[in-house]
């Protein structure tokens, strides 16, 4: 097959919020810059993000970085970067107030100020009381700001490749990062996008579950080409469940509803959050919520016929607010749970949202692995930023408003590293090896002379089904164990997949079946690294590890306080330590302590 | 020129998981019954903005665009 071949100074997989940040910093600072994506830009799935972005303004509520690192690395239940998390708070305001410039139209204060409203997780005083810390734009902030970036994009004469979806990384002898390869849809072609710097910004990969928030785009397309090209994976056995997900659907309502004064109720009407979170009650962290749901379903006090979801109530509110502040949460609950949440509490259940670990990068967005005993070598010439990347900001467990805030911070920063080892010298457009399409090709060539397969859609059912059975909220020894039998079987099926349609152009069949083989590394990667950590954590609870004097909240730091690695070839893990110091001396590190509400 | 029916297929994929649920359910139903003439008002619709369409398809504002109306419609039925 004859394969194309472009050359740019970098590449960016990805056209969400992480990728068009990133973006914006190569075109404005002159670089030839291509961005790839799958779909049109501004139906990348950051459109979909509610509730706001973090930053400590002040606009409406006292306020500084310091709170918020502390509040972020407490979220992270001590397993986020301390040097990252700094970085991030404190490059908050600069990223929220640059979106500004770029006409982002965020809600205001009577004053004129950035209007910020209260988010589950935020503090004021470490964690004395809520905080009004996220920055929005009413319940569209990821589709206000995606617009406000794709059009500084046009302006800085970016090139963009819609429809196209990038295959494989290309690496070179010495492990370096030169490219990718992908295939345009529109003529089924494969071409080499020759680059001195490669950046994913692939975003999520939650289509691993079977009920997910997630849009049907996120299939993990960049985790999965990091892990076949040798990367390891970080933390990913860290998945967020939302807790208010709507029941049998897992359309997403924002936690924002919850800030502007909504309340999770039991089968008896209960203000149940009173019991886990005095303080925080409704806002309290993610993972402490959607934990306490389950509780209250596991222990009889769910809500409906099968009693297997617990209740939303903003009836209290006045249909204004709910109008004003809410107004597409409203549809939703009637499209989807058929209430109208003025009248009636939505039905809502936790559901799979966010992936805390990724490609293991460091605050430079550079990407990282262990090599010559040290556990942080960056990858020449590769980058990432965003969901698919793991800095690690978000640790164990994420808070709302911090993956807008992470996708502009490090979106930026890689952009702005890259841009600073072109200018050193450090990066250059290195050859591309001989064989630098072999591996794309051999895959679209098994897919298209594969007989006797299996089916994509069967396949992928299978893997949700497993990872929601074996690897959900709360975790089981004896399901992990089997679950990485019954994963490690799936993957043997997906190495078989089948399609009917051998058609070149517009081809979605081979689309998905292409997306298929990047899930399936995730949901490796997920269950043989919640297996293996024997600990609870953060969004990671296990049974057979329960809340003691010696272990509260059932963490072991004292063995677990260390990121996972997973390694695709051979499923092997490796582990490397936490960075518990801050960058600066401006702030001492945040102390070990239990996590509580 | 005939519009290419995996295109428009491909560009059912949105980035809001509330209009995939709703176009999961079209393309099952109702895609492969589609004249051209249907084809192309769904391909129009489909350049929207993705909150648009789901305004329309969820009833919250009123399709006025004479052209999309049959494919709302049928969005809506799903």
């Amino acid at each position: 097959m004859n394969v194309a071949k472009r050359t740019f100074d970098a590449v960016i997989v990805g056209a969400g919020g992480a990728g068009l940040r990133a973006a914006l910093q190569l075109s404005e600072s002159g670089l030839k810059t291509a961005v790839l994506s799958k779909v049109f830009p501004t139906r990348s799935h950051t459109v979909a993000a509610q509730g706001g972005v973090a930053a400590s303004l002040g606009n409406s509520t006292e306020d500084n970085w310091h709170w918020h690192m502390y509040d972020t690395v407490k979220g992270s239940d001590w397993l986020g970067d301390q040097d990252a998390i700094e970085f991030m708070c404190k490059k908050a305001n600069e990223v929220v107030i640059e979106l500004e410039h770029y006409g982002m139209p965020f809600d205001r204060t009577d004053n004129g100020k950035i209007y910020q409203r209260p988010f589950g997780g935020h503090s004021m005083n470490y964690g004395q009381a809520p905080v009004m810390r996220s920055c929005a734009a009413a319940d569209r902030t990821g589709h206000a700001m995606l617009h406000a970036l794709y059009q500084r994009n046009v302006r800085a004469n970016t090139q963009f490749f819609v429809e196209w979806m990038a295959l494989d990384l290309i690496r070179d002898a010495d492990g370096d990062v030169v490219g990718v390869t992908a295939l345009e849809m529109e003529t089924g072609e494969v071409s080499i996008f020759h680059a001195k710097a490669t950046i994913f910004a692939t975003g999520g990969s939650g289509r691993i579950y079977y009920s997910s928030t997630n849009a049907f785009i996120n299939t993990g397309d960049g985790v999965g080409m990091a892990a076949r090209a040798g990367i390891p994976l970080e933390d990913m056995e860290f998945w967020q469940f939302h807790p208010t997900g709507v029941a049998g659907a897992g359309v997403l309502i924002t936690e924002g509803v919850r800030g502007e004064g909504g309340i999770l109720r039991n089968s008896s009407g209960e203000r149940f959050m009173e019991r886990y979170a005095p303080n925080l009650k409704d806002l309290a962290s993610r993972d402490v919520v959607s934990r306490s749901m389950v509780t209250e379903i596991n222990e009889g006090r769910g809500c409906g016929p099968d009693k297997d979801h617990v209740m939303l109530d903003i009836t209290h509110l006045s249909p204004e607010t709910i109008m004003k502040r809410l107004p597409g949460i409203r549809e939703i609950s009637i499209q989807f749970a058929g209430v109208d949440p003025i009248k009636a509490p939505i039905p809502v259940v936790p559901t799979c949202h966010y992936q805390m670990g990724g490609i293991p990068t460091n605050f430079k967005g550079q990407v990282v692995v262990p090599k010559d005993g040290n556990p942080n070598t960056p990858v020449v010439g590769f980058y990432a930023a965003g969901e698919c990347a793991c800095a690690s900001v978000h640790g164990a467990n994420r808070l709302g408003t911090n993956s807008l805030l992470d996708l502009l911070v490090f979106g930026k920063s890689a952009g702005e590293t890259v841009v600073e080892d072109l200018q050193s010298g450090n990066l250059r457009l290195k050859p591309l090896p001989a064989d630098a399409a072999d591996v794309s090709l051999a895959r679209l060539n098994r897919l298209e002379n594969q007989k006797n397969g299996t089916q994509v859609h069967d396949v992928r059912l299978a893997m949700q089904r497993t990872m929601q059975k074996h690897a959900g909220v709360f975790r089981f020894n004896d399901l992990l164990k089997e679950g990485v039998q019954r994963i490690l079987e799936v993957a043997e099926q997906a190495k078989n997949t089948e399609i009917k349609d051998k058609s070149q152009v517009w081809n979605t069949a081979r689309t998905e079946a292409l997306e298929l083989d990047n899930l399936i590394e995730v949901a490796k990667a997920t269950m043989i690294s919640a297996e293996a950590r024997k600990e609870s954590r953060g969004a990671h609870v296990r049974d057979d590890a329960p809340d003691t004097a010696e272990h509260p909240n059932g963490r072991d730091d004292e063995n677990w306080l260390k990121h996972s690695l997973w390694f695709s070839e051979g499923n092997r893990l490796d582990y490397k330590p936490v960075n518990l110091k801050p960058m600066s001396d401006d702030v001492e590190p945040i102390a070990l302590a239990k996590r509580t509400y | 020129m005939s519009i290419n029916r995996g295109r428009v297929r491909w560009q059912c994929r949105r980035a809001l998981l509330e209009l995939d649920l709703v176009f999961a359910r079209f393309l099952e139903r109702h895609f492969d019954r589609l004249d051209e003439d249907q084809l192309a008002d769904l391909d129009d619709l489909l350049r929207s903005d993705d909150y648009d369409i789901w305004a329309m398809v969820n009833g919250s504002k009123p399709c006025e665009n004479e052209r999309w109306k049959e494919m709302v419609s049928l969005l809506r039925q799903t």
